[in-house]
């Protein structure tokens, strides 16, 4: 039986998501550089896992497969990061306490290791979520 | 032939530097001057392989094929007339022109307008209506701040140059010291490369900056010594070491990130913080500035409440008046209870940058378009993608600043494969959708019924009189 960790989630820009996102979200950096979580090394530690392992985020309304880093900006145990984007969407809850602005920042959610799972690609979670095409890029880019 | 532009404002932040030097030849960007490593990308990916060259039509296998304008505007008037609550978001990331025509368009459908505001700083806007806005420009921040925070926001990361323009590095007209002159203050809950350039980090456990700002008034009203020992999780002895350090600053300037708007209180925080504001006048001169995330997403709140009397979450359903009620008329909101019956998605990123389970509503069962230069997630699952010129890129025109200061965007190449501007295609749309109203066409499902003005109101002077 695998450990799971209960943490707090927040999810913002960083430098190097928007420069993959500027060169486009269908490319490998995108990909590289959003699908990741970022943790504490203690939080790692305590999961019982090394660096780099896949991980599963499991949120009030979702789940997602990312990679577990270290968060070379440091969070504090307890809280992790997302950088914005395609994977740390599938987690967002989307009560907006009548503002009209998601829950972005600050929504509890349970890791536990995956190492076996496959991260999927952006397009691939945007298309099975809205039903379509079976997440297949069928188009010349 | 190479030539350099010089003077050229990039398209990415709400910093909106607009001391770029782009080098072009033969109609291709190749090399970009001054410009963070975001700019940078936005100007080479202008000039790379790959662009999409004209609008595509989404054929029942999943493929696009390419159409011509005059059919995917026919598409999209027709998609307009046809719904009877159509939902026009974006415009994070394009001009006050292209905003203005789509204004026009969405009066004329009766649809609701909103912009990225609605998911970023939508909640600073409720409070800057509650306790007003005592701002300033950046140019004011450069000359005159010598003590600088920036709470619940990273620049280094979201505004790359804004710390070297204007926060913390410039030398100014009576900041003459530069950085050495100044006392920067940064308060977030993870270590951020902008809270490496602090002199002061406040650690704030996230979700809880209410409460440290409390502290900050209760020591500016004189109740220090009411304080607990620890507010939020940072020392009272910091809080009041920072609180110094602000009184006796000469200018004060705070500026506020998605840390304030995205966290539980949402609109709350950034109501105390202006309130922080007013108590921090009584020491000294203090000003506040939201940072504003796209070049141009100050724009619509200009252009529309100009245009509509509000800046973001316009329903103009009822065709007889706007209506703003942000968790009523605000697109997650709209989308959360599925309540739109088309969609058009332009100038951002529905699909990348709203939750999925609100996103998955507008993707799938209704009509959608995308208008946007590259393919983005939204494009993944729309009917048809119109791509258009890339403001400052390809097409220039009027852009605001996160102070609010228009900032004249110029083309450096002209349109890729002579696609048009955001503004002529709106206008077109507009002209077709006369043309198809004029031909009969209507919504399938009945209009709202109008408020109807009553027949025997009597202009107020005449009543008074």
């Amino acid at each position: 039986m695998s450990k799971v960790i209960h943490l707090n989630m927040v999810t913002q820009r960083a430098v190097e998501e928007g420069e993959a996102m500027e060169s486009g979200k269908t490319t490998q950096l995108y990909f590289d550089v959003c699908s990741l979580v970022e943790m504490n090394a203690e939080d790692i530690k305590e999961l019982d896992i090394n660096p780099n392992t896949v991980v599963k985020v499991t949120s009030e309304c979702g789940e997602v497969i990312v990679k577990a880093v270290v968060a070379r900006q440091t969070c504090p145990r307890g809280l992790c990061h997302i950088r914005q984007g395609v994977w740390a969407n599938q987690v967002v809850p989307p009560r907006t306490q009548s503002t009209g602005e998601p829950q972005y920042s600050g929504f509890p959610v349970t890791i536990e290791p995956a190492p076996e799972a496959r991260i999927v690609p952006a397009v691939e979670l945007i298309q099975k979520a809205c039903n379509k095409w079976n997440g297949q890029l069928l188009w010349p880019m | 032939m190479q030539e350099t532009i010089k003077h050229v404002a990039c398209p990415y932040c709400g910093a909106c530097c607009d001391d770029l030097e782009i080098t072009v030849e033969d109609g291709k960007i190749i090399e970009v001057k001054n410009a963070c490593i975001i700019g940078t990308e936005i100007y080479h990916h202008a000039s790379r392989e790959g662009r999409v060259g004209s609008p595509r039509r989404r054929q029942p296998d999943g493929t696009y094929k390419d159409i011509t304008y005059e059919e995917a505007i026919d598409f999209t008037a027709k998609m307009l007339i046809k719904a009877k609550k159509p939902l026009i978001y974006g415009f994070g990331s394009t001009n006050c022109e292209g905003m203005a025509a789509a204004g026009r368009v969405a009066e004329d459908a009766g649809a609701v307008l909103d912009n990225c505001a609605s998911i970023c700083h939508g909640s600073s806007f409720l409070a800057i209506f509650d306790t007003g806005y005592p701002s300033c420009t950046l140019g004011e921040v450069k000359n005159r701040a010598d003590v600088v925070i920036y709470w619940g926001s990273n620049p280094q990361h979201a505004h790359p140059r804004h710390l070297s323009r204007y926060g913390v590095f410039p030398r100014g007209y009576f900041t003459g010291k530069g950085y050495k002159g100044r006392k920067v203050i940064v308060v977030d809950p993870r270590y951020t490369d902008t809270a490496r350039c602090a002199d002061h980090f406040l650690q704030v456990q996230q979700g809880h900056d209410y409460e440290l700002f409390d502290a900050f008034r209760m020591v500016m009203h004189g109740y220090a010594d009411k304080i607990p020992a620890i507010v939020a999780g940072v020392p009272k002895e910091k809080i009041l070491e920072v609180c110094e350090i602000i009184k006796g600053g000469r200018y004060v300037h705070i500026f506020f990130g998605m840390g304030l708007c995205h966290s539980d209180g949402r609109n709350h925080n950034v109501d105390i913080a202006i309130n922080l504001v007013r108590d921090i006048n009584e020491y000294t001169k203090c000003t506040i500035m939201a940072m504003r995330g796209h070049y141009n997403i100050a724009g619509p709140g200009i252009v529309w409440a100009w245009q509509f009397g509000f800046p973001y979450c316009i329903d103009l359903t009822k065709g007889s008046h706007a209506h703003m009620n942000p968790g009523e008329t605000s697109s997650v909101d709209l989308a959360n209870r599925g309540e739109v019956d088309a969609f058009i998605n332009i100038g951002t990123d529905a699909g990348a940058h709203f939750p999925i389970r609100a996103f998955e509503k507008l993707g799938s069962g209704i009509p959608m378009v995308t208008i946007d230069p590259s393919v983005n997630m939204a494009a993944t699952v729309s009917d048809v993608h119109i791509p258009v010129a890339i403001v400052g890129v390809e097409t220039g025109g009027i852009c605001y600043r996160m102070d609010n200061v228009p900032i004249q965007y110029r083309a450096v190449v002209e349109p890729y494969n002579g696609i048009l501007t955001d503004e002529e295609l709106f206008d077109r749309i507009y002209e077709r959708m006369q043309e198809l109203k004029k031909e009969g066409w209507t919504t399938d499902e009945g209009v709202w019924d109008y408020a109807t003005p009553l027949a025997d109101v009597r202009p107020v002077k005449e009543v008074y009189e």
